[in-house]
């Protein structure tokens, strides 16, 4: 049901030129998708979408079309055949690599077999969080949150030194750039 | 924005609960769903959604660029200094249990700092962004 939802949006969001609407779909689809997750269980996930998803890429993309315009640019008249090829190339790769996985919910998946045990069993007593999902993200993978939020942070310094520039010659002091410089625009990339 | 008068007085009847709830969602990130990165982008919204109604300047006013830029980065230093003190106790980087006396203890106090960081910087990078994309066409 909510796949199809997903689906019919999808193909709307294909189809509308105003990409104001679009921006609207495109928040309507991490919601629904935020709904899917919910019923796979993963809230934490869930919510996750919605708040990024349905809300701070929908202001950002809003942002965005407030700069530039928000009609789409009709693209050529005749079909682009070889695209077309690669998209369904692609597409038909990507199912032929779902053939072999496991069956949703298979309790004999490598995925439940390898450390996922140990952590729902001992996560509680080890770390005394009773939200495993918590646990494991800031105990026992602290070590790649804390690359997620360096992520973060240089995608934050990557925007402030590409987009306030205007700010930074009416305001006087250039501090300089405090954070890594050269991690800037890599930063922005890899959001 | 100046008219929408319904705008205006739901989003100021709005905020409150939307940064307490961003609070909850934080500090309750131990037992339910939610966590750091989830209260900093809720934080977040809650201030763009009062950058979108009342204005940009209102609301860097209320967050200044200065404070903006020392909150992204302190953010990530506290993380960092959770890892170090780990460290400087005798024991792996980020490593909780020396934190605290009794042993789930220390965990729990290194995942609400860390947490805490990731809170902060993730809020304050959100607000910076908006700020910076928003803000483009006026300067």
């Amino acid at each position: 049901m909510l796949l199809s939802f997903l689906a019919v949006i999808a193909i709307g969001i294909l189809r509308l030129r105003n990409l104001f609407a679009v921006v609207m779909l495109s928040g309507i689809y991490s919601l629904l998708s935020a709904g899917l997750f919910v019923a796979l269980d993963a809230v934490d996930v869930a919510f996750t979408e919605a708040a990024v998803g349905g809300g701070i890429a929908t202001f950002l993309m809003l942002g965005t079309l407030a700069l530039t315009t928000d009609r789409e640019k009709l693209p050529e008249g005749r079909l682009q055949i070889i695209p077309l090829l690669i998209v369904v190339a692609t597409g038909a790769l990507l199912i032929y690599g779902t053939l072999d996985m496991p069956g949703y919910g298979d309790p004999t998946a490598p995925i439940h077999q390898h450390v996922a045990p140990r952590y729902l069993a001992d996560a509680e007593r080890e770390t005394s969080v009773p939200n495993v999902v918590t646990a494991i993200l800031a105990s026992y993978r602290s070590f790649d949150t804390m690359g997620e939020l360096a992520v973060i942070f240089t995608a934050g310094i990557g925007v402030m030194l590409l987009l306030g520039g205007a700010r930074k010659r009416r305001g006087g002091p250039s501090g300089g750039p405090s954070g890594g410089p050269s991690g800037g625009p890599s930063g922005d990339a890899s959001e | 924005m100046q008219r929408h008068f319904v705008l205006r007085v739901t989003t100021k009847l709005l905020m409150p609960f939307i940064l307490l709830f961003a609070l909850y969602v934080q500090f309750h990130g131990d037992f339910g769903p939610g966590g750091g990165f989830q209260a900093g982008v809720i934080f977040g919204a809650g201030f763009i959604l009062y950058a979108l109604v009342y204005g940009i300047e209102s609301a860097r006013r209320v967050a200044p660029a200065g404070a903006l830029r020392v909150l992204i980065s302190a953010g990530l230093l506290l993380y960092i200094g959770v890892g170090y003190a780990g460290l400087a106790l005798g024991a792996s980087f980020l490593d909780y249990n020396v934190l605290s006396a009794p042993a789930p203890k220390g965990q729990h106090l290194g995942i609400f700092l860390v947490e805490l960081g990731v809170g902060v910087t993730v809020a304050a990078t959100m607000v910076t962004v908006f700020f910076n994309f928003a803000g483009r066409g006026r300067d």
